[in-house]
Formats: structure tokens, C-alpha cells, sequence
């Protein structure tokens, strides 16, 4: 199912964790209109803290395969051992399902057809309803791989969805990283916006999640987060963002009512609307819808 | 002795916690950024590079004069890595494992391996600490072969600490496993305590020792503390929010350096650490 020709996909990433993207993201919620939400961060998902979503359909992620030995059928020939690049199997011919990459090599070699082959459960994802809009939403496996699959599928459905109600806005947690599901968080959408931090570990992590925006050719736009822990950093930041030629939307002080809020299970914007903060939320907001 | 720094949840201090215990314990310590993605700790350290490596990862290249279009190289990928179209054989390197499955089965021998160049390693020094990171290129998508290089300088005579990137999934496995302990840091809020419980699910999986920091301790609500007391995790150390903190991180400064009370806190961990990796 292709989406409505008009239809807006915003993810909000920083390449460093930890700067308040879901917080920025949570807000967004309560401000928005008629669209749906999405967390792509299905390795470390947190935007159902604050949103509390209640789900409506589930279904369990399923990608790729796990190698296992039959022990019965098993002659310890070795050359599983000496065929697989991973060292997932021990001088015991077990399988390690950890180290364990699913290439198929041993189970295809296996003169004894001794190897099964079955396929992994890695997740789950979810469909539901919260107080702010229709949300889709994931959880891997604790210890799985396929993050980057699991991503996808969740934006996949977020798109149906919102196809299915009419809306023309998909917001979007991305994970942290620069990785495999950070790119399968960003490929084809309207926009990224950037949170970053005044550090120079966030500038570090900015300036390259900023390059890998760049080389998918997805238009990126800057906020700073707790900008006055350190305003010249915040002055170097926003000028080498337009120096590259990315609009900055705004700046947020640092303001502890986004954790109290987090603790109440609010976004900023429902805890405390007329705060400093929450004022700085909406006016890049307001700067990023125009922008889209 | 291996340390290992993780974390659920991004952004809870992971970076301050393996920079300061490396400094506090310098020299004879060999600090590893294994967050190939984002990594800070060269930020803090500065150290002199003395040594730059390209790492590559073997991917296939098939020549078409002795292919013979049979398909077995595109039945054995599971990675929809190499593919038969008409009379040609596709690869897509980006997708490939390097598991080395369609070189084996090429009954025509048609198929080699070439370097694909997928991240920059370095190592040098610091006043006599040791460090090694890398850092993958923009654009790519695994990071897993890069980390097994950085892991690849782990020295077992020396006490060795390594930096793991957030998340539970197989960056982070890749980079704590056959490590001795792991410090979880986290900070006490909702998302704080929900991505630490990931972790600690993480770390009971692959069965290593384990203890808590609490960054930003005076912010948020006492449930961390509550859920490590539940589940007997110690609580390692504690630091509560300060402006001059924040500060001194945010200009690239060790705490252990600005403010001289840290160093003896982060030697005093690193003798507690000794004592649950000795009891376990």
C-alpha cells in the first residue's frame, strides 16, 4: 500500500542518545493534529512511557534463521566448525544463538543433514491507540539482531496507517547511532530533525548524523537542547549548522519539568504548557510544520 | 581484568564513566571505544594516534568468465546478497555478511573475495594510558566488524576498559561479551529505568557480573533504586546533577582532572568492582 501522495514523515534523531529526542518527540504529540506516531527506536523503545498506549493488535516480528544441531544425526565431522566465519559452534557442536550470524553455511555443507534450520522470533510490534493519536510501535528481543528489519516493518505500518485514517503526518522517534537502524529510520522520509546538546560530544555526534542525512539526501533541520548548560557551545553549534546550510529551528533551556513531567507520564507540553521550556517547544514546532 | 561500560538508554554517561576510571587509573589501563557510530572518549582523552588502520570486510566478486549462471551462490545467501539476473550475477556488497557461503558452493570456482573498506581503527596513548576506537563510515550499515576490531587490542595482562555503545541489541552484545564486569549506567527517570531493565535482561543472558551507576541522581524518582535493591544489583555510585559537572562534560573536560575528589571516587569503584569480580 503506497501512502497519500502528500503524506509527511518527520523522524527526530541526534546520533548521540540521550539529548531528548522521545521527550521533543512526546511534545510534538500534544501539539500536532491528525497524524500518526511512530518509535522507531525498537531497540531501547520509550515514547509508550510517557503516552501509554493502549494496543489495539500486536503481531510477532519474525526475520531470519538460527542454526541447530541435531546431536542424533551429528558425526562431529568438523566441518561446520571449520566452515563458519562466526565461531558459533563449540568443539561440542553446539550452537551459539548469540554468536550465531544465520548465514546458512553449516546447515547447507552438513554432509549428515544434520543442522536445522528454523526461523527466529525476534520481536514484536504493536498497533495502538494513545490520547494523543493512533501510534505504531515495536519491541526487540532482548540480545536479537534484525533491528534495522524490525524498523522498517514499524514505519511500514505507520505509513498504512496512516493511509487507512486519512492523516497526512507520520512523527517519528529514530534511535541513537549512525548505523543500520538509524539509516532504516531515515531512508525516504520528508525530514529529520536533529537534536543535539551544547557539548562537544553532541556537536561530534551532530556532525555526522548531519553527513549521513546528507549522503540519503533527506532535508535536516537543528534544534539544541539544554542550551544554556553552555551557550557558546550553542552559538558554535547553530553556526556550523548554517554554515552547512541546515535551518535551526530554535534552542531549549535546560529545565528539570522534563523529567518531572516524564515522571507524571506527560509530555512537557501537558505538564506544564506555559513554561519556558514548553514555549521553546512550540515555537519550533511552529517553525518546523511551515518547514516541512 | 575486561570492564565493560553499557547502557540502555543513550546519553546516561557512558563516556564520562569509561573516560574518568581510565585517567583515575592510569597507567597500565588500555581504554577501548567500542561505540563506532558516535565515538566520544578521543574527545576527552585526546591521545596522540600513533597507529591508523583501515578495516575491510571480505565481500564477493564473480567473474563472469567462468560463471556458469547455475545459482547456487544466490540459493545460499540469506542475505539477498548476490543475485542471478539474465546472464549476469549481481553482488550487493552492502548487504553482504561476509560469511563466505557463495565462494564455498561456486562449483566453478567463479567467485573471490575483495576488501570493502567499512571503518577507520586507531590507537596511540596518553600520558601512558592506552586507547584504541574506530569509526565507521557514514553510510554503513554494520557495525558489528568493526567493534571485533577494536575488541581485537584487548590486552588480558592489563586491565582493559571498554566503552559499549546504547542499545541491547548486537552492537552492545558484540562489545560487552567475554568481558568481566559491566557497569550499567543509568539515570532516574522512567526511560532510565526502563532501558537499564533491558540491559540488565542483556546482561543476564550472557551471564556477566554486573553493577549500577546513577547519573544525574538527585533528578527524577527513586525507582532505580528500588528496582536494584529488588533485584540485588549494587548500586556502584552515585552522581548527582551539577551545573559545574555538566559544564566541565560539555567543553570535552574530565572530571577527575577539574574537580580532584572524583579521582579517589572512580579508584574506589574500580576496588569495588575488583572485589564482585574476584567474589563471582
Amino acid at each position: 500500500m503506497s501512502g497519500k501522495a502528500n503524506l509527511k514523515e518527520l523522524i527526530v534523531i541526534s546520533g548521540k542518545g540521550g539529548t531528548g529526542k522521545t521527550s521533543l518527540l512526546g511534545a510534538f504529540a500534544s501539539l500536532a493534529k491528525d497524524k500518526v506516531l511512530c518509535d522507531a527506536d525498537v531497540d531501547a523503545a520509550d515514547l509508550y512511557l510517557i503516552l501509554e498506549p493502549e494496543i489495539k493488535e500486536r503481531q510477532d516480528f519474525q526475520e531470519g534463521h538460527r542454526a541447530v544441531i541435531d546431536r542424533e544425526k551429528c558425526t562431529e565431522c568438523g566441518l561446520c566448525r571449520e566452515l563458519c566465519r562466526f565461531h558459533a559452534i563449540s568443539p561440542e557442536f553446539k550452537v551459539d544463538p548469540i554468536d550465531c550470524e544465520g548465514c546458512g553455511v553449516c546447515v547447507y555443507f552438513c554432509p549428515e543433514d544434520a543442522i536445522d534450520f528454523p526461523i527466529k522470533t525476534c520481536g514484536e510490534l504493536f498497533i495502538s491507540e494513545t490520547r494523543c493519536g493512533p501510534m505504531v510501535h515495536a519491541r526487540l528481543g532482548i540480545a536479537e539482531d534484525n533491528s534495522g528489519k524490525l524498523v522498517t516493518l514499524t514505519r511500514k505500518h505507520a505509513k498504512e496507517l496512516a493511509t487507512e485514517r486519512g492523516f497526512d503526518l507520520i512523527l517519528t522517534d529514530g534511535p541513537p547511532g549512525l548505523a543500520c537502524p538509524v539509516i532504516a529510520s531515515i531512508a525516504g522520509a520528508t525530514g529529520v530533525l536533529i537534536v543535539t546538546e551544547p557539548t562537544l560530544s553532541g556537536h561530534h555526534d551532530m556532525d555526522r548524523v548531519v553527513e549521513l542525512a546528507h549522503h540519503f539526501e533527506i532535508p535536516a533541520y537543528v534544534c539544541v537542547n539544554k542550551f544554556d548548560l553552555n551557550p557558546s557551545m550553542t552559538d558554535t553549534i547553530e553556526a556550523y549548522a548554517q554554515d552547512r546550510g541546515l535551518p535551526v529551528m530554535g534552542r531549549i533551556p535546560f529545565d528539570p519539568s522534563f523529567t518531572e513531567a516524564m515522571v507524571q507520564k506527560q509530555t512537557i507540553i501537558e505538564y506544564d504548557g506555559s513554561s519556558n521550556a514548553a514555549r521553546a517547544v512550540k515555537g519550533i514546532w511552529e517553525r518546523l510544520i511551515s518547514s516541512l | 581484568m575486561i570492564i565493560s561500560i553499557a547502557s540502555g538508554k543513550g546519553g546516561t554517561g557512558k563516556t564520562t564513566i569509561a573516560t574518568n576510571l581510565a585517567v583515575a587509573l592510569a597507567p597500565d589501563v588500555k581504554l577501548l571505544d567500542c561505540d563506532v557510530e558516535e565515538p566520544n572518549d578521543h574527545i576527552f582523552i585526546r591521545p596522540e594516534i600513533t597507529h591508523t588502520e583501515r578495516v575491510s570486510l571480505k565481500v564477493p566478486q564473480v567473474d563472469m568468465s567462468k560463471c556458469s549462471l547455475c545459482g547456487r551462490c544466490q540459493e545460499i545467501c540469506q542475505f539477498q546478497a548476490i543475485v542471478v539476473v539474465g546472464k549476469t550475477a549481481l553482488t550487493f556488497h552492502e548487504l553482504c555478511h561476509s560469511c563466505g557461503g557463495c565462494v564455498e558452493v561456486c562449483p566453478e570456482d567463479a567467485i573471490t573475495e575483495i576488501d570493502r573498506e567499512m571503518g577507520i581503527f586507531e590507537s596511540g596513548s596518553r600520558n601512558g594510558l592506552e586507547f584504541g576506537h574506530a569509526r565507521l563510515f557514514v553510510g554503513q550499515v554494520m557495525a558489528v566488524p568493526l567493534i571485533e576490531r577494536v575488541k581485537a587490542d584487548v590486552e588480558p595482562d592489563k586491565l582493559n576498559i571498554i566503552d559499549a555503545p546504547p542499545g541491547t541489541s548486537c552492537p552492545v552484545i558484540s562489545s560487552v561479551k567475554n568481558t568481566d564486569f559491566v557497569i550499567l549506567v543509568t539515570e532516574p527517570t522512567p526511560f532510565g529505568l526502563n532501558d537499564l531493565r533491558l540491559a540488565v535482561g542483556m546482561v543476564k543472558i550472557l551471564n556477566i557480573p554486573h553493577g549500577i551507576i546513577i547519573n544525574r541522581s538527585d533528578l527524577g524518582d527513586r525507582k532505580v533504586e528500588e528496582y536494584a535493591n529488588e533485584e540485588n544489583i549494587p548500586i556502584l555510585m552515585e552522581i548527582p546533577f551539577s551545573r559545574q559537572i555538566a559544564e566541565t562534560y560539555s567543553q570535552g573536560k574530565l572530571l577527575v582532572e577539574e574537580l580532584p575528589d572524583w579521582r579517589e571516587k572512580f579508584i574506589h569503584l574500580y576496588e569495588e568492582i575488583k572485589d564482585y569480580v574476584r567474589k563471582s
